[in-house]
């Protein structure tokens, strides 16, 4: 079963549709509330890093009986070094982003707490690719 | 453990968007602006006391299946986060006090840090 959910850079006010959408799918599917919610969470972390630092991006969700794999992959300015980004506390957001809530360097590491597997792939001045796989047992 | 109607008593706090149950208790209560800390908690049964009054919070919220905002320092909610809030079955309580002397309140009452 898969899904696909456009996301917008820049746009605050809409941040947070594509995970909701994702939310109320699992929801209907009987997903176990608790893995519901490590996958919302992540997803959503990874959702407001493309409003906050990309153009566009979009979110694809496949959905097999044993895992989920999300796989979220922008057009913005990319990571130039992943190893960095995924330190607590390193941050580039703007003041923008850290009035809305965010933006304190927590996001890749929270995303990388609620998640089995996390796959990273960057190219500077191109875009982000992240995956994102939990599996259901 | 703090009883709805008790947060609202004590606080002199108004709900201004869903429908709670005023006998409802709740467990835990996390205070926080920053809604990437907010993202890291495990806890269920929470209340979220904060004075950030954005689309975010409820956002943030609705992802980590909180049901309870309670907005401090006479931060108001718009209609844009009411909207969202009763879609998503958040309830949103306000109140004019401090964050400060909110937590000490509600922590006087029996609501549970979450660490």
């Amino acid at each position: 079963m898969d899904f696909k959910f456009d996301i917008e850079g820049g746009n605050f006010s809409k941040a947070g549709t594509a995970s909701s959408d994702v939310k109320k799918v699992l929801k209907k599917l009987n997903v176990d509330p608790k893995l519901i919610k490590r996958i919302v969470v992540s997803i959503y972390e990874a959702e407001v890093n493309v409003v906050a630092h990309a153009y566009e991006g979009e979110m694809n969700v496949s959905i097999f009986p044993e895992k989920i794999i999300v796989r979220i992959v922008d057009k913005g300015p990319g990571i130039p070094d992943i190893d960095l980004a995924m330190q607590k506390g390193y941050s580039t957001a703007s003041p923008e982003v850290r009035e809305m809530g965010f933006g304190a360097g927590m996001g890749l590491p929270n995303i990388k707490k609620n998640t089995n597997e996390l796959n990273i792939k960057s190219e500077v001045g191109v875009g982000t690719e992240i995956e994102l796989i939990n599996y259901l047992n | 453990m703090v009883k709805v109607s008790q947060i609202l008593d004590e606080l002199n706090a108004q709900i201004v968007c869903g429908n709670a149950d005023l006998n409802q208790d709740i467990d835990f209560g996390f205070a926080s602006d920053l809604m990437s800390d907010v993202l890291t908690i495990d806890s269920d049964n929470l209340l979220l006391v904060t004075g950030l009054n954005n689309l975010q919070t409820i956002r943030t919220s609705e992802m980590s299946d909180i049901e309870y905002i309670l907005l401090v320092r006479d931060k108001k909610t718009s209609e844009e986060m009411k909207e969202l809030a009763e879609e998503s079955g958040i309830t949103i309580i306000e109140c004019s006090y401090s964050m400060f002397r909110t937590c000490s309140l509600l922590c006087n009452m029996g609501l549970e840090p979450v660490y």
